[in-house]
């Protein structure tokens, strides 16, 4: 049974039906991406799997159960972490606290400590300026925190939306070095992703998105040799 | 009380002109509690203790009541929508407060026996009394609870998380309404504390007072940077000694028999009533507005504020 299954979901957002029923699944220990221009869906698709919209039709499916409908809060609660486009850390936090927020629906102290020194080992970077706020860090490092945030509640699935959106190549290679790690741990992971070539090469499984429609799915490799996906998204 | 506009302003960008309100009726049901047990031969400052345990409970659930209920359905709504039903919930508590304890000025009972201690040797030296002792030790104590409150404890980053990106502090699990609401409990928690102290230092109550006092507060949490805690007890502290010093000296300034050294023509005044004055301590709520036209005409930040730039 997959850990994530959209099916024939539509979502509406503010007048416009940017998803128009598509079926998308994600299995437990997968690492799948949503690759697509802009505007096909993608972010909407995200945020209708973690109830910031809620669906015009069809259901989202997670652990065999119907989260659509439910308030983001109930289903960050049952493991679903989001890493939302542009990062959104908490600016005047420092870092140290918006990792704090990051497991705030976890009760073991003993493990958010272990986990926070977790991600200080992962990111040194943030480690130096635990007692900065959030706002204070580059692009970089605040995609870095956002991850960080989102694993400090031991998701069971991390959706990543845009991870590489506006930073420098080597930042972008360390965040997909980490989604890597992370996913070799046995989190599953749904990326959404604009750079198509470094979702495909990091993926197991890819859905190609257009005009709200799933156009495209299969294997990440076969994508990656797919004509058709290397004409419009790799840019041959 | 600056306190409880700032905290709920901090959270939710939004000025409850109802704390004014909520401070009223702490000082109603504080009055009414220390009224009935006056004559129980109870210590004062037990009697006084528990009016301060009635009133917190009652206005909280006020604060809880008006934010459900007002404030909630207009999350999303423009902020000028929210503004308005503010002053709206001011209107209508005036007037539940009306019902209840009557359009009359009622004298708090002072069952505390009043006494001054005067800082220099004579009689007519500053003098503080022990009332005032009191507030004061409160006031500082609800100003380290608090600040430990917001920046120590889990709840209390969640509410500063909520405030800079509630959509995001809702993906963290976080349940948004029950820390909005929180917000409101403890500002209103703050705000009833603030009515007993109001009323056991002034000496009266009336369904009405609550609005000026409102009005002072929110000077004061201009004043003092609006969002900002340290910045609304400085700016409460400022306001008090502007207001005092204010209406003391421009009093003596104007002063009728001192004007009539210079100006001719008060002297039948002068020979009247030698104590008059033109801008008297009967104009001290006018120093706290001109401070308040002052501080948003060349400091709208206040003095602590942020400024609003600083957003990453």
């Amino acid at each position: 049974m997959s850990l994530l299954a959209l099916e024939a979901l539509h979502v509406s957002y503010g007048g416009i039906k940017a998803v128009k029923g598509i079926d998308v699944t994600v299995d437990e220990g997968e690492l799948v991406c949503l690759i697509g221009a802009n505007g096909a869906g993608k972010t909407t698709t995200l945020k209708a799997i973690t109830g910031l919209l809620h669906p015009a039709a069809g259901r989202v499916m997670y652990a065999g159960e119907e989260i659509s409908g439910r308030k983001s809060f109930e289903i960050a609660r049952r493991g679903l972490a989001l890493v939302p486009e542009g990062r959104g850390v908490f600016p005047q936090l420092t870092i140290e606290e918006n990792l704090r927020m990051g497991a705030y629906a976890r009760d073991d102290k003993p493990g958010v400590a272990q986990d926070m020194e977790r991600m200080f080992s992962l990111f040194p970077r943030l480690k130096e300026r635990r007692a900065q706020t959030a706002g204070t860090l580059s692009g970089g490092e605040q995609q870095m925190l956002a991850i960080g945030r989102a694993l400090m509640s031991r998701p069971k699935l991390l959706l990543l939306d845009e991870p590489s959106m506006g930073l420098a190549p080597l930042m972008v290679e360390k965040i997909f070095e980490v989604i890597r790690a992370v996913s070799s741990e046995g989190v599953t992971l749904l990326l959404v992703e604009q750079n198509a070539r470094l979702a495909l090469e990091a993926s197991h499984r890819g859905y190609v998105l257009e005009g709200g429609t799933v156009t495209l799915s299969g294997d990440a490799k076969s994508l990656l040799g797919n004509p058709q996906v290397r004409q419009a998204y790799l840019g041959e | 009380m600056a306190l409880g506009y700032t905290m709920v302003y901090g959270i939710i960008q939004l000025i409850n002109f109802a704390h004014g309100e909520v401070v009223m009726i702490g000082c109603m049901t504080a009055f009414s509690v220390i009224v009935a047990l006056a004559g129980s031969g109870m210590p004062p400052l037990v009697i006084v203790g528990l009016g301060i345990l009635a009133a917190v409970p009652v206005c909280m659930a006020v604060g809880y009541i008006v934010e459900r209920v007002a404030y909630r359905p207009l999350r999303h709504a423009p902020r000028l929508a929210p503004l308005i039903t503010a002053i709206g919930v001011s209107i209508i508590l005036q007037h539940l407060a009306l019902l209840v304890w009557s359009r009359n000025v009622i004298a708090f009972p002072q069952i505390i026996e009043l006494k001054l201690f005067h800082l220099g040797s004579s009689d007519n030296s500053a003098a503080i009394s022990n009332v005032q002792i009191a507030i004061i030790l409160v006031s500082v104590a609800m100003m380290a609870g608090l600040l430990a409150l917001v920046y120590k404890t889990k709840i209390g980053i969640a509410m500063r998380a909520t405030s800079q990106n509630p959509l995001v502090a809702g993906l963290m699990g976080i349940n948004i309404n029950n820390v909005i609401s929180f917000t409101f409990v403890i500002g209103a928690a703050l705000g009833a504390t603030a009515g007993v102290m109001v009323g056991s230092y002034y000496g009266i109550a009336h369904y009405q007072m609550g609005f000026l006092l409102g009005l002072k507060a929110f000077s004061a949490a201009v004043l003092g940077g609006i969002g900002n805690l340290a910045g609304a007890v400085l700016g409460g502290i400022l306001m008090g000694l502007i207001e005092s010093l204010g209406a003391g000296y421009v009093g003596d300034a104007t002063n009728v028999c001192f004007l009539n050294q210079f100006l001719p023509g008060f002297n039948d005044v002068c020979l009247a009533s030698p104590e008059s004055s033109l801008f008297g301590s009967n104009y001290k709520d006018v120093y706290a507005f001109i401070v308040l036209i002052l501080v948003l005409v060349f400091r709208p930040s206040g003095l602590l504020g942020e400024r609003v730039g600083d957003r990453a």
